[in-house]
């Protein structure tokens, strides 16, 4: 049937093993995800070493090909929902060991918009990356992202909108947070494809994301700002 | 030939369609979240004036507002029982004024995306969107459109799809994608791949093309991406009017009309016979389109730094054709039992 040897995931050594699931990743094969995931917890690999060095370094991957333009939105579908089957054996792990978390976004596409694709795609890159992603789904008014940032409290607001018309409730959503003072309490990251990086500035948002995979790389450098500043004080 | 777009094809050698929707109903009143489709019924003369720009301003064709009128998008306005009956009544708008021009005027129905993504990576299936497509043909061909438009597509199973439902519906049909990362459709699509497809398709359209996009310069390219296939069908080229910017709370597009006369010329260079906007093409972008049509002789097909020095840069460096760069570095993939 091939003419390429067949691979038994557990005869792999770990580096191997880990290149493999990279592969996997890529190829969007959940079960195989699964099976390796299972098999690093049986070498006695922290949960959270798993997500970061397997998980989110093959999700990487995936990333900079999407950005690149070489993956596209299907593949990346795939990959993304091969991860969610490792993350959903690891999330009660990284809960119970209490391995450090990533950061976490509350992310919704704004009031009359009822575009979800992009936002879907950001949100699995994030938790590909290993954020906690609240998503709030569709049409979402300033009040629904207000109570979701007070309840949730996360790093970062993401919002999306995929028309020229919904597009300014962004800022709406960002003068809201201005007025009571909680503006500045979060990183705002907006996308969408209408959208462009001056309009980002123009609304008052901390940046505008291409893509899903730029959004990640954005969270990430955001994050990395915040725990520096934290160090600091 | 029982059709009129089937006739003017015939008959010319360009046609001009219409420009945006969105952006003229927003500029009307329309508030974000409001179904647009939903005014076919409640605003008529909003919808008339819709129309009437674009006709009075020289288009032989313009799109229906129906964009969102399939039954997963109306379900979000919990209208998804009023398909048929809002998709009749904006064609019959549609009707009543291309025949009240006194000239030969395409209505042609808007049908867009479903919104869902197609299996098996999202829910929505081949059969159910030929039924969501099929349902909101029947309400235009009832309503009198000439012909069916899907547009904005980025699926290609989905744009099958579309063409399953016309022919069902027995109604004549035009469709675009959306070319909007990097060169290529949301789903991966190039604009070889689409030219291979719709020669194809069982159902073959009238008419086939990009709509909306990044910007004009994008969308040309992926005109002469067509152009290079040798198509046997007629090229569609509806490209955004520039770049959308933010000014004073409202989105203004950055493309004037004189640089829309510009595109027009340039898309008709690249190959495209029926030429016209997207999003923020008003109708004095629509003068412009038609005055550069009618007073510019065609000639060669422009090179990519001629579109750029016109209509400014691309949004991504490549076609996403992949003929003038290294293959994609695609990893490996392994096999196991």
């Amino acid at each position: 049937m091939s003419d390429e040897e067949d691979i038994i995931l557990a005869d792999l050594p770990d580096d191997e093993l880990v290149q493999q699931m990279f592969d996997d990743l890529y190829d969007g094969l959940k079960e195989e995800i699964e099976e390796a995931v299972h098999i690093l917890l049986g070498r006695d690999w922290e949960p959270y070493r798993i997500l970061t060095e397997a998980l989110v370094g093959g999700m990487t991957i995936v990333g900079h090909d999407f950005r690149d333009g070489i993956l596209f939105v299907p593949e990346v579908l795939l990959a993304a929902n091969a991860m969610k089957g490792g993350m959903f054996i690891l999330k009660p792990l990284l809960a119970e060991t209490g391995a450090p978390q990533v950061g976490k976004m509350v992310i919704g596409t704004v009031k009359g918009d009822i575009h979800d694709i992009g936002k879907n795609l950001v949100g699995m890159m994030m938790e590909g990356a290993g954020f906690e992603v609240i998503d709030l789904g569709i049409n979402n008014a300033v009040e629904a992202y207000l109570e979701a940032i007070e309840n949730e409290k996360p790093d970062i607001l993401g919002m999306s909108a995929l028309l020229t018309t919904t597009m300014p409730y962004m800022k709406v959503v960002i003068d809201t947070m201005v007025e009571k003072g909680i503006r500045d309490d979060y990183t705002i990251l907006v996308g969408g494809a209408p959208l462009n990086e001056e309009f980002g500035k123009a609304i008052g948002a901390d940046a505008y994301c291409r893509d899903a995979a730029v959004a990640v790389e954005t969270a990430k450098t955001f994050m990395a700002r915040k725990h520096n500043q934290q160090a600091a004080h | 030939m029982s059709n009129l777009l089937e006739k003017l094809l015939v008959e010319r050698d360009w046609l001009l369609a219409d420009g945006a929707t969105g952006t003229n109903l927003f500029n009307m009143g329309l508030t974000a979240g409001d179904a647009p489709e939903l005014w076919n019924d409640t605003a008529p003369e909003k919808i008339r004036k819709l129309y009437s720009g674009a006709v009075d301003s020289g288009s032989d064709i313009f799109l229906t507002n129906t964009f969102g009128g399939n039954a997963s998008r109306m379900k979000l306005h919990d209208a998804q029982s009023r398909v048929f009956e809002l998709n009749k009544k904006g064609a019959e708008i549609g009707r009543e004024i291309a025949d009240a021009s006194g000239r030969q005027v395409v209505v042609a129905g808007s049908v867009g995306p479903t919104g869902d993504i197609m299996a098996p990576m999202g829910s929505l299936t081949f059969d159910s969107a030929v039924e969501m497509f099929h349902e909101q043909a029947e309400g235009l061909k009832a309503g009198g459109a000439d012909v069916a438009w899907v547009e904005t597509i980025s699926a290609p199973e989905e744009f099958q799809a579309a063409a399953r439902a016309f022919e069902l519906a027995e109604l004549p049909w035009a469709g675009t994608m959306s070319f909007d990362t990097a060169g290529r459709t949301m789903m991966g699509m190039t604009s070889r791949d689409m030219v291979a497809m719709v020669e194809k398709l069982p159902n073959a359209p009238l008419a086939f093309g990009a709509n909306c996009g990044v910007g004009a310069s994008d969308l040309l390219r992926t005109v002469l991406g067509f152009a290079a296939s040798t198509p046997q069908l007629p090229v569609i080229a509806k490209g955004n009017a520039g770049i959308p910017k933010y000014v004073d709370g409202h989105i203004h597009y950055d493309g004037t009309p004189e640089l829309m006369g510009q595109y027009a010329v340039l898309a008709r260079n690249c190959g495209a016979k029926i030429i016209g906007g997207c999003c923020g093409t008003m109708p004095e972008h629509l003068v412009a389109m038609r005055a550069a049509l009618e007073n510019t002789p065609k000639s060669a097909a422009p090179s990519l730094d001629e579109i750029t020095a016109v209509l400014g840069g691309f949004s991504s460096a490549s076609d996403g054709l992949g003929d003038n760069e290294p293959a994609p570095t695609r990893r490996n993939r392994r096999k196991r039992a």
